[in-house]
């Protein structure tokens, strides 16, 4: 698709500050969507989230900071001014207007010519699959299709940025994972549009963003590939958040690649880390065994679950909770038993104390 | 309240005909009798005959019944153009503003109609504003006294209004004045006739502040009912009140369609 007024023209959050009356839900946000990156914007609901990607609309005016699409500086331009396409949680169809209709608003609103606007309307609808329902009204259609339809709307206009606010949440378990897959196949065959995705969904934003911004507390916690987050997290908040990894407090031993836990010496890579400094040592839960290995610890059982293909363990050791994630096994030990787990040391990461996300990653 | 057990249902039923029948049915159907009546002196009317529905469909009732409709209907136009506007404006502005506004638009309904007939009599009787002796102060009237309940049926739609439609229309590009034509008013449509139903009811039925305003050329149907009971034509009052009836009734059953085609979901 070309010939958007801001094709291909990324997003730059520069130091932006929200606020709700004196209540600051988003705080000097540094961050940069490359043209044609998906950006997942990542974190628990309350995290500024949802406030970031708004402010991108022009729905929240920053208190504080610039919000750039390309070149322009879009801050104090009215949402019909910016020219993105967005896509909200509810669908937010047109309720009195056909597939069409709906599709053919913004083509109409920004005045396209008329006689493109049929060929677009069945450009947009093609691309999502939905052609052949160009008639009905939204309330006949399922969710999944409201949703494919909302896409093909936010689309039409041809925008140099799509924005993406939960847009799977409301579908259900089955159909989220079939439009995670339509979505991956839309960003391919539009490369040149920048995708900010807010979402809650680990498993979302992994699949989907070339990048991944982790977000909690108003604030961006960390930022980088989805295999830099989940195998070298940089923090502890975003160790749990994406991937539940299991947060052991360390004491780094002195010699090189050992720390101490609760008594316990374990062998882990200690990088730059300093001895006698605490830590926070990071392992993922499917990479934990069950039995005698490298760094073995032994705790009573205190919960099972059974996932259908894995096993989830929870021991308690030294009064800390391990999670372990097994394939299905043959024979569960019982509740309260003695059992040992292990882990290799190249599966940890060690998290020195306080590690914080100096921020001011771009591109 | 659900009501499961078959004596319970029952008894649901025979209190609602005993309160319903007496306070609502009655009183019309006597007005339905008395209207086909020749003479009413004992318990049931006696003496049918249809000579009174000539009566009030021809002449001064005929006249009548064109004035009422034509006040009724610009009277709700106006009200729903002006409390619609008001409304509109009202959910735009921060909270305080829109006390003020909905505490100004409660005016008319809080203050007795005579009263604001005797305002409207007194403040358009002198030139520049003289229109005292013209249809345009029934019009007048009756359009500052259901404005009203446009204003606060519009309002209280827009409120329920969900602002995601508006932003999803701003962010294809459409300009404010182009989201209230194209997704703010077609949404409201449903809550819009039926304000107008409703102001067109309240304007057909107006007595109070015509009597104190209403031109010899200007007489409303109410203002005939009651002139025809005062001069103890008490049964052609029943054929002229039938025939307001009924005409209210047809016309709010035709808004009524269009609502049922106008609402979504």
């Amino acid at each position: 698709m070309t010939g958007g007024a801001t094709q291909g023209s990324g997003i730059r959050f520069d130091r932006v500050s929200v606020a709700y009356g004196g209540n600051i839900v988003l705080d000097r946000l540094d961050l940069t969507v490359e043209p044609g990156e998906v950006m997942a914007l990542l974190g628990p609901s309350g995290s500024g989230k949802t406030t970031a990607l708004r402010a991108v609309a022009g729905f929240v005016r920053p208190v504080s900071g610039r919000v750039r699409l390309g070149d322009r500086d879009v801050t104090d331009l009215p949402p019909h001014k910016r020219g993105i396409g967005m896509v909200v949680q509810q669908y937010a169809l047109f309720p009195h207007l056909r597939v069409r209709d709906n599709v053919a608003f913004g083509l109409k609103a920004r005045k396209v010519a008329k006689a493109e606007i049929p060929e677009r309307v069945a450009e947009a609808l093609e691309l999502v699959g939905m052609a052949a329902y160009a008639t009905r009204y939204p309330r006949e259609l399922s969710g999944g299709q409201q949703q494919r339809v909302a896409i093909a709307r936010a689309l039409a206009i041809r925008p140099g940025v799509l924005l993406l606010d939960e847009p799977l949440s409301a579908l259900d378990a089955q159909l989220r994972s079939g439009m995670l897959a339509e979505l991956a196949r839309l960003h391919r065959e539009l490369p040149d549009v920048s995708i900010l995705y807010v979402t809650h969904d680990q498993v979302e934003a992994l699949t989907l963003a070339d990048r991944i911004a982790v977000m909690d507390k108003a604030r961006l916690q960390d930022c980088g590939t989805p295999q830099e987050l989940y195998r070298r997290p940089r923090t502890e908040f975003t160790a749990s958040f994406v991937g539940n990894a299991n947060l052991l407090p360390v004491t780094v031993t002195g010699a090189t690649g050992a720390v101490d836990f609760a008594g316990h010496a374990l062998a882990v890579p200690t990088g730059e880390v300093a001895g006698g400094v605490t830590a926070t040592l990071c392992v993922r839960p499917h990479l934990v065994g069950l039995g005698d290995g490298p760094n073995a610890l032994t705790g009573t059982l205190a919960e099972v679950q059974w996932r259908g293909s894995t096993h989830r363990l929870y021991v308690d050791i030294h009064g800390h909770r391990i999670k372990a994630d097994l394939r299905e096994l043959r024979e569960t030990p019982a509740l309260g038993d003695k059992v040992t787990v292990h882990f290799a040391a190249e599966d940890a990461v060690l998290l020195p104390a306080g590690a914080g996300f100096g921020g001011g990653v771009h591109g | 309240m659900l009501v499961h057990s078959r004596t319970g249902k029952w008894a649901t039923w025979a209190v609602f005909f005993l309160l319903f029948v007496p306070l609502f049915a009655v009183p019309l159907l006597v007005i339905v009798a008395a209207s086909f009546t020749t003479n009413w002196s004992g318990a049931f009317p006696s003496g049918p005959t249809s000579e009174h529905y000539k009566a009030a469909t021809s002449g001064d009732s005929l006249q009548a019944l064109t004035t009422s409709l034509i006040t009724a209907v610009s009277a709700s136009l106006l009200a729903l153009t002006v409390g619609s506007w008001a409304a509109l404006a009202a959910a735009s502005l921060r909270r305080r503003g829109r006390r003020f506004l909905d505490g100004l638009f409660m005016l008319p309904v809080a203050v007795p109609s005579v009263v604001v007939g005797l305002a409207v009599l007194v403040a358009f009787s002198k030139p520049p504003m003289l229109l005292n002796g013209t249809r345009w102060i029934v019009i007048l009237a009756h359009t500052i006294l259901v404005t009203a309940f446009a204003y606060q049926s519009v309002s209280a739609a827009i409120v329920r209004l969900d602002p995601m439609y508006e932003q999803a229309a701003a962010s294809l590009g459409a300009r404010p004045s182009y989201v209230l034509w194209r997704i703010r008013l077609p949404l409201l449509l449903p809550a819009l006739t039926a304000a107008a139903g409703l102001c067109f009811a309240l304007s057909m039925g107006e007595l109070s502040a015509t009597m104190m305003l209403y031109p010899p050329d200007w007489t409303p149907l109410p203002v005939q009912i009651f002139a025809a009971t005062d001069r103890g034509s008490l049964f052609t009052g029943a054929a002229v009140a039938v025939v307001l009836m009924g005409t209210t009734l047809l016309v709010l059953l035709g808004v009524a369609r269009i609502r049922t085609r106008a609402s979504y979901r």
